[in-house]
């Protein structure tokens, strides 16, 4: 057990996926584009234009602190930082994190100790700089300025993680709710979601925060994890040689495994920043914050706790199915498949939660193991509720339905045709499976007597046979039962 | 106001990447400390009750529909052509190393 106590705060960048960037009427997406393809003179910097702020990007901005129950500020303004970088024309960013349009703000996250609440200090809407490209020669960059002006939503929270994973959870919470909200693509690998991480140790009983270190360049969600974990090591064997950490900023390398020091200049920085004289003063109006609320949709957390006592899933299914908006929809649009089959207003949970592990174990496998996404799916939940339903009916057996399963997986089949077509049809048929016990039994006279000793084990290997005859297609509630009718 | 130290011009003219030679420095100290000395006479006005203002055009929540340009306002060329070098639709510059800080 350590002696140290870890204290972990992060910042969190999101690009907004609006139509047009952020203070000009240029293309924001720019995956397909040449380099500087959508670029004007506004998000060039050329002297003499002014910023004229998309509407919609701010809306957003408080649309995400208001999923984070935040206090959206009565007044928030931009300023200007001042610095000098290739990717930045302006040599100033418009940010606004000195009166930041979302104040506060608060998310519960479900650790397997239980839930957490995890604080946010507040959110501020900003540009995104260009981007550099380094010849590997070493003689000369490149700069396209296609991402320069696009929306940047800085999420900041307070130092509460204590745990490496909790930094990783959060993150991969606040990709859903982003995804939710329809805000952003949130996918990490292609920096839509950025994250740097601060870090510092302290003995426990200790108020005050130790020496922190910022970690960046973190590009995956388990990455956030591993550098954390790396980092909390690293320091944790600084202190306890009695060593001390050193304030500085590190970057994570993935190939290596490990937070390196990155080069930076000596001097504080010093960004002067200042009121943005082309943009005035922001004040939400009442209606929109009041139309937000009312348009919010329902929210992962919310989704997990109802799918929770609506359909009876698991804590952990039930964040399973709804970590991913398309995912959720698709379970619910087996559950309405369901109801409307059995002629039902509420879904019997029991249907629901077969529905639950056909999803989650059977098809969420077989499309990772393919690459594919949820939407993309060959088997539609339509058919995933018609097979639980022949389930249900006892057309099939659970064994069975695996291979009509796979079988759906392969052709995208109705499950209904793949059973008429392989015969998989389940024998129901007493008389019929009754002869075909009669026979079993009259070849293993061992296990009658083994049973009759006592050995429960007897039964089972009777059952296997009766299936292994059928094909695996006789109802094995039914054999059974007949067996045990017969030996006693 | 008190003549600006050497350091403070030195570290003034960095952050404007401006080079300026060390015989310079002494004239500066000077020139910038005087425009300093002209902007405080405003502080002998001693207003005491009024809010700091960095906007005087009463103007508030100034927003735009989120629509891109119907078509482009300027080629890429044309913005291009102001660069000093370019490769590959990029303009290039010198080798950055230093890792950035900021965003």
């Amino acid at each position: 057990m350590s002696k140290f106590e870890t204290v972990i705060g992060m910042e969190f960048h999101i690009q907004l996926n609006t139509v047009s960037k952020m203070f000009c009427r240029c293309d924001n997406y720019s995956a397909n584009s040449k380099a500087n393809e959508n670029t004007c003179p506004v998000c060039m910097g050329m002297p003499g234009t002014l910023p004229y702020a998309n509407g919609k990007a701010i809306e957003w901005t408080y649309l995400l602190g208001l999923a984070f129950e935040a206090k959206i500020a009565d007044e928030f303004n931009f300023e200007r930082k001042n610095y000098f970088y290739p990717d930045l024309p302006k040599a100033y960013q418009i940010t606004s994190s000195i009166n930041p349009p979302v104040i506060g703000g608060r998310l519960n996250i479900v650790m397997s100790e239980g839930e957490k609440e995890l604080r946010l200090n507040h959110i501020h809407l900003e540009e995104d700089a260009g981007k550099l490209v380094h010849a590997s020669s070493g003689d000369y960059s490149l700069v396209d300025l296609n991402r320069a002006g696009t929306p940047l939503v800085e999420l900041v929270t307070e130092a509460d993680f204590r745990f490496p994973e909790e930094a990783r959870v959060f993150a991969e919470n606040l990709r859903s709710i982003v995804r939710y909200l329809g805000i952003s693509f949130g996918n990490m690998e292609e920096g839509n979601l950025r994250a740097d991480a601060n870090i510092s140790l302290r003995p426990y009983g200790q108020k005050e925060f130790g020496k922190k270190v910022e970690i960046k360049n973190i590009n995956s969600f388990k990455a956030i994890e591993k550098a954390l974990i790396y980092e909390v090591n690293r320091q944790t064997e600084i202190l306890n040689e009695g060593g001390k950490i050193t304030q500085e900023t590190r970057g994570w390398d993935e190939n290596k495994g490990k937070t390196l020091p990155q080069r930076s200049k000596e001097e504080a920085h010093d960004y002067r920043y200042f009121p943005e004289p082309d943009l005035p003063p922001f004040k939400p109006d009442a209606n929109l914050i009041d139309k937000l609320k009312s348009e919010m949709p329902e929210l992962p957390v919310e989704k997990r706790e109802r799918f929770v006592s609506e359909y009876g899933l698991s804590e952990y299914d039930a964040s399973i199915l709804t970590a991913d908006f398309d995912m959720a929809k698709f379970y619910e649009v087996g559950v309405e498949k369901i109801m409307e089959k059995e002629n039902k207003d509420l879904v019997p949970k029991e249907s629901a939660k077969k529905l639950s592990n056909w999803i989650v174990t059977e098809l969420l496998g077989r499309l990772n193991a393919k690459g594919l996404s949820i939407k993309n799916s060959p088997v539609t939940a339509e058919k995933i509720a018609d097979l639980v339903a022949l389930i249900d009916g006892g057309t099939i057996s659970g064994k069975i339905a695996k291979t009509v399963f796979d079988e759906m997986f392969e052709t995208g089949k109705d499950p209904g045709q793949i059973i008429k077509e392989k015969g998989l049809v389940q024998i129901t048929d007493t008389k019929a499976i009754e002869s075909i016990i009669d026979e079993v039994l009259g070849s293993n006279p061992k296990s009658i007597e083994d049973f009759k000793a006592g050995k429960m084990q007897a039964l089972g290997f009777l059952v296997g046979q009766v299936m292994a005859r059928t094909k695996g297609q006789a109802n094995p509630k039914i054999v059974n039962e007949i067996l045990r009718k017969k030996l006693n | 106001m008190s003549k600006l130290s050497k350091e403070q011009v030195k570290n003034i003219a960095k952050l404007s990447r401006l080079g300026i030679k060390e015989s310079e420095i002494d004239k500066y100290s000077k020139e910038i400390s005087d425009i300093l000395t002209y902007v405080e006479q405003l502080n002998e006005l001693g207003v005491i009750c009024a809010e700091p203002v960095s906007q005087i055009t009463g103007l508030e929540s100034v927003t735009r529909e989120d629509a891109k340009y119907e078509q482009k306002i300027c080629s890429k060329e044309e913005l291009l052509k102001n660069a000093p070098e370019i490769k590959d639709d990029s303009i290039k510059v010198k080798p950055v190393f230093e890792e950035r800080e900021s965003i």
